[in-house]
C-alpha cells in the first residue's frame, strides 16, 4: 500500500513569516484541468496593510545594503530555486496546464531571469547614473536610488516566470515589495516565498499576499505609504479596472507602471522576451548631488 | 549694520515693446486677440497688456497644428537639422537677452539682477545644451538593445508656472524639440509675456509653423490641453494639488506625464559648517526669487548649539537686503507675483504666528502700490506647524533645530515633498552620508539653488516624477514604442 503524502498548507508571506489571512478565509485553488489542488489563504485589505508595514520596515536595511550584497542574495535565490526545480515544475504544470517538459522550460527561464537580475544590482547606478559637466566649479553627480515600497500586481497567467520577472527588478535596485499573486494560480508564488525565506532575503523585502486581485488591488493602489505600483497583473484579472487603480495611485503621486496594452486592453507581456531595463528604470529615482570645487 | 545708500539705477524699459493686446500663437502666426484679460506689473499694479483666454476650440486648433507639424515636418526631420533650429533659438535668446530680462521683470516682479544674470542666460543655455542632443539620441542610453530606437511621443502639452516663466519654458520646450516632439505650451495666467515674445523668436528662427504653439489663459485652458485626446504627453510644473488632478485625469489613457511640483526643502546647517558661507547659502536658498521657488530652502534646520549665532548673523545679513523696484539693478528682492500669492503668504505666516512661531523682519520700506512682502524669519517653529509642513512660496524662512545627524535626517525627510535639500558641513564623509539619507531629487552640499541644463532636476514622493535636464531629462520625451510615422528620419 502506498504511503499517504503530507500536503502543504499554502499561506501568506509577510515580514518573513508565514501567517494565514487575518480574515480567516481561504479559497479553493484548482488546476488548469479543474482538479482540486489546495486551499490558499485569501488575503484581505488588512493583510495588504500589514504587508506594507513590513515592506516599509525592511526598506532601510535593504536599500542601504551594498549593491554587491543584494546581488549575492539574488543569486542565492536562483540557487535555491534550482534546488527546488522539481517542485516548481510540478506546480507550474498543474497551475498553467503545461506538459512537464514545457513547465521545465518555464522554471529554467525563471531561474535564469533571477540570475540575470542578480548581476544587474551593481551595474544599475553605472548604467543609469552619470557625472554632469555643469558650467561652474561644482562636482555634480546623478545616480538612481530605489523609489521605496512598491506594490506589485503579479501576472495572472504566468505564475512563476511572470512572477519573478516583476519581483526581481523591483528588489534588485533596493526597493521592497508587496506582491499580490495571481488569483487563480497562487501556488507557485507561495512556494517562491519559501525560496525567498531560505535565501538570505531579509524578512519584509518581499511580501506575497495570495488574494482576489479585484478585492485588494484598490487598497494597495490607494495606500499612502506605498511609493509605486506595478499594474502588470490587471491583465486577465476579473473585475479590475486599471484606470481606477491608476486614479487611486494619484492620491500620493505613486509611480505607476502601466500594463501592456493591445487594442486598448491590458495584455500579459511575453515573458520570454528580453526584459530590458524598463522595469528597473520604472522604480528608481534619480538623485543629483552638487558640491563646490575649490581650494 | 548700516545699509549703504545707493542712488536708484533703473534699467530702461525702452528696450522692450509691449503690444496693447496679444492673440494666441498657433501654427506659426498670432491669432486676433479675443476674450482678453489683463496681465499686470506686480510691482505697481499697472496693466502691461491684454492677453487672450484660449478656449477649448483654440486648444483644439493648437493641438491640430502641432500634430500636422509633427507628422509633416518635425517628426521626419533629421536630428542634425532639428538641432540647428535649437542652436538658432539659443543664439536669438542671447541676442535679445536684455529685452527678455526687462520684460520678465516687468511681468513677474523679480529683480532685473536675477532675470539678467540667471533666468535669461540659463534659458539660452538650455536650448544650446539640448541642440547638441538632437542628433545624438542613440548615444543617450535610452531603451535597451533590441528595442526600437527611441523616438518622439508626438504632441506634447506643456504647462509652466509663473515663478520662472521663460526659464521653465526653456526647460520644457528645448528637450521636447530636441527629441522631435512638437509643443503646445501654456504659460501661467499672470506671466504670459515672455512666452509670447518667445513666439517671435520662433518666427525669427524660421521654425516650421506648428512646431511650437503658445496658448494663454487660466486653469481652464490648461485643463482643456491636458484632457485633449490628441495630446501624447504632458509636462507640468506647478502645485502638487494640480499635479494630482493631472495624474488622475490621464489615468487609464496612453498619455504620459512628468510632474515637477511643490517642495519644502530642508537646509541643514551643522555646527562645523563654514558659517559665513552657510548664511549666504541660507539667504540665497530662501530669498532668491522672493522665495517663489519650488526647491527653495524654506525649512532651516540648524544644529542646536549654533542656533543663536546663526540667527544673529542671518538677521544682520537680512538688514542689508534691498527690497524694491524690480528694474533697479540694486534690488535684491522684487515684488510678489500676484495678489493671490501675497494673500497666501500673509495667511500662512499669520497661521504660523498664531501657532506660536516668532516672526521677525528687517526694517524696510515697502512700496505702497503693488504686491510686496518683507523678508521674514519664523523662529520657535515646531514640526507640526503649518509653516513647517506647507509650502509658503514666499520670502519666509522657518527655523527648526536638531542635535544629531540622525535627527536632522528624520526631520528633513518628514515631509510629503522631496524635491531638494541642503547640507552645510566641512566634514566630507558626513556630506556623503547625509546625501544618501535625504529623500530628495537634488541635494546641494555647501551650496544651494544651483541649476544647470546638464544637471537633472525633479522630485521624490509628492514633489512629482520625471526629471528635467541632463541625459535623464531626455527620457521623458521619448518612447521605444514603434513609430506611427512612415519614413521618419532620425
Amino acid at each position: 500500500m502506498s504511503r499517504l503524502d503530507v500536503r502543504k498548507t499554502y499561506k501568506l508571506y509577510i515580514g518573513g513569516k508565514f501567517p494565514r489571512s487575518e480574515s480567516g478565509r481561504s479559497y479553493e485553488v484548482v488546476s488548469a484541468s479543474g482538479e482540486f489542488l489546495a486551499n490558499a489563504a485569501m488575503g484581505s485589505r488588512k493583510d495588504v496593510r500589514d504587508a506594507v508595514v513590513a515592506a516599509r520596515a525592511a526598506l532601510p536595511g535593504w536599500s542601504g545594503a551594498t549593491a554587491y550584497n543584494r546581488g549575492q542574495v539574488l543569486y542565492r535565490v536562483a540557487e535555491v530555486l534550482e534546488g527546488r526545480r522539481a517542485q516548481f515544475v510540478e506546480e507550474v504544470a498543474a497551475s498553467e496546464g503545461l506538459t512537464a517538459r514545457a513547465a521545465g522550460a518555464v522554471v529554467d527561464a525563471a531561474i535564469d531571469r533571477v540570475v540575470w537580475y542578480s548581476g544587474w544590482t551593481d551595474k544599475i547606478a553605472q548604467v543609469l547614473g552619470n557625472l554632469n559637466p555643469v558650467a561652474g566649479p561644482f562636482f555634480n553627480v546623478s545616480a538612481p536610488e530605489p523609489t521605496g515600497v512598491v506594490g506589485v500586481l503579479a501576472p495572472q497567467a504566468s505564475s512563476l516566470l511572470g512572477l519573478v520577472s516583476v519581483v526581481a527588478p523591483v528588489i534588485a535596485s533596493g526597493n521592497t515589495a508587496v506582491v499580490v499573486s495571481s488569483a487563480a494560480r497562487p501556488l507557485p508564488a507561495v512556494t517562491f516565498s519559501e525560496v525567498l525565506a531560505t535565501s538570505d532575503v531579509p524578512g519584509g523585502v518581499v511580501n506575497i499576499v495570495t488574494a482576489q486581485t479585484a478585492e485588494v488591488a484598490t487598497w494597495l493602489a490607494a495606500h499612502r505609504d506605498v511609493n509605486a505600483i506595478d499594474l502588470t497583473g490587471v491583465a486577465g484579472a476579473e473585475g479590475v479596472d486599471w484606470a481606477a487603480l491608476e486614479a487611486e495611485a494619484a492620491g500620493n503621486l505613486k509611480r505607476v507602471y502601466r500594463p501592456a496594452l493591445a487594442d486598448g486592453a491590458p495584455v500579459e507581456p511575453d515573458w520570454n522576451a528580453d526584459p530590458g531595463l524598463g522595469r528597473i528604470r520604472a522604480f528608481v529615482e534619480t538623485k543629483t548631488v552638487w558640491h563646490p570645487k575649490g581650494l | 549694520m548700516p545699509k549703504f545708500e545707493y542712488a536708484p539705477a533703473p534699467e530702461s524699459r525702452a528696450i522692450v515693446t509691449i503690444e496693447k493686446s496679444y492673440g494666441l500663437f498657433i501654427d506659426g502666426a498670432f491669432t486676433r486677440p479675443k476674450a482678453t484679460f489683463p496681465t499686470v506689473n506686480p510691482a505697481d499694479e499697472t496693466v502691461l497688456a491684454e492677453v487672450s483666454q484660449a478656449g477649448p476650440k483654440d486648444v483644439d486648433k493648437a493641438v491640430a497644428a502641432a500634430r500636422r507639424a509633427y507628422e509633416g515636418v518635425w517628426g521626419r526631420m533629421s536630428g542634425a537639422e532639428r538641432g540647428k533650429y535649437l542652436f538658432r533659438i539659443a543664439r536669438i535668446l542671447q541676442e535679445r537677452a536684455r529685452e527678455f530680462a526687462v520684460l520678465e521683470s516687468l511681468d513677474n516682479g523679480k529683480p532685473i539682477k536675477e532675470t539678467r544674470d540667471f533666468d535669461v542666460p540659463t534659458a539660452a543655455a538650455h536650448f544650446f545644451y539640448h541642440a547638441g542632443w538632437a542628433d545624438k539620441l542613440e548615444y543617450a542610453g535610452l531603451g535597451a538593445p533590441g528595442d526600437a530606437p527611441a523616438r518622439a511621443h508626438g504632441v506634447v502639452a506643456q504647462i509652466v508656472p509663473w515663478n520662472f516663466p521663460l526659464l521653465m519654458l526653456a526647460w520644457k520646450v528645448a528637450p521636447a524639440l530636441a527629441t522631435g516632439n512638437t509643443v503646445v505650451l501654456k504659460p501661467a495666467e499672470t506671466t504670459p509675456l515672455s512666452a509670447l515674445l518667445f513666439a517671435e523668436v520662433c518666427q525669427q528662427a524660421d521654425l516650421p509653423a506648428g512646431v511650437v504653439n503658445i496658448v494663454t489663459g487660466d486653469g481652464r485652458t490648461g485643463q482643456a490641453l491636458v484632457e485633449h485626446p490628441d495630446v501624447d504627453k504632458i509636462a507640468f510644473t506647478g502645485s502638487t494639488e494640480v499635479g494630482k488632478i493631472i495624474a488622475r485625469s490621464i489615468a487609464g489613457t496612453a498619455k504620459k506625464a512628468t510632474l515637477e511640483l511643490g517642495g519644502k526643502a530642508a537646509n541643514i546647517i551643522f555646527d562645523d559648517a563654514p558659517i559665513e558661507q552657510a548664511v549666504e547659502g541660507i539667504v540665497g536658498g530662501i530669498f532668491f526669487n522672493q522665495g517663489q521657488v519650488c526647491c527653495a530652502g524654506s525649512r532651516l534646520l540648524v544644529q542646536e548649539n549654533i542656533h543663536d549665532q546663526v540667527i544673529a548673523k542671518l538677521k544682520r545679513r537680512l538688514q542689508t537686503l534691498r527690497v524694491g523696484d524690480p528694474l533697479d539693478k540694486n534690488s535684491d528682492l522684487g515684488a510678489i507675483n500676484s495678489r493671490e500669492q501675497l494673500d497666501r503668504i500673509t495667511m500662512l505666516v499669520d497661521a504660523g504666528v498664531a501657532e506660536g512661531a516668532e516672526r521677525w523682519s528687517p526694517a524696510c520700506t515697502l512700496p505702497t502700490k503693488g504686491f510686496w512682502y518683507p523678508p521674514t524669519l519664523l523662529t520657535g517653529v515646531s514640526q507640526t506647524h503649518r509653516v513647517a509642513t506647507e509650502e509658503i512660496f514666499g520670502p519666509v524662512l522657518t527655523v527648526l533645530t536638531f542635535r544629531t545627524p540622525q535627527e536632522a535626517v528624520a526631520k528633513a525627510n518628514n515631509s510629503a515633498y522631496g524635491l531638494s535639500a541642503g547640507v552645510w558641513t566641512e566634514k566630507g564623509s558626513r556630506i556623503l552620508w547625509m546625501a544618501d539619507q535625504l529623500k530628495a531629487g537634488v541635494v546641494w552640499a555647501n551650496t544651494f539653488n544651483r541649476f544647470d541644463p546638464s544637471s537633472p532636476f525633479g522630485g521624490y514622493k509628492e514633489s512629482g516624477y520625471g526629471r528635467e535636464g541632463g541625459r535623464h531629462g531626455l527620457e521623458a520625451y521619448v518612447t521605444t514604442a514603434p513609430s506611427t510615422l512612415t519614413g521618419a528620419a532620425r
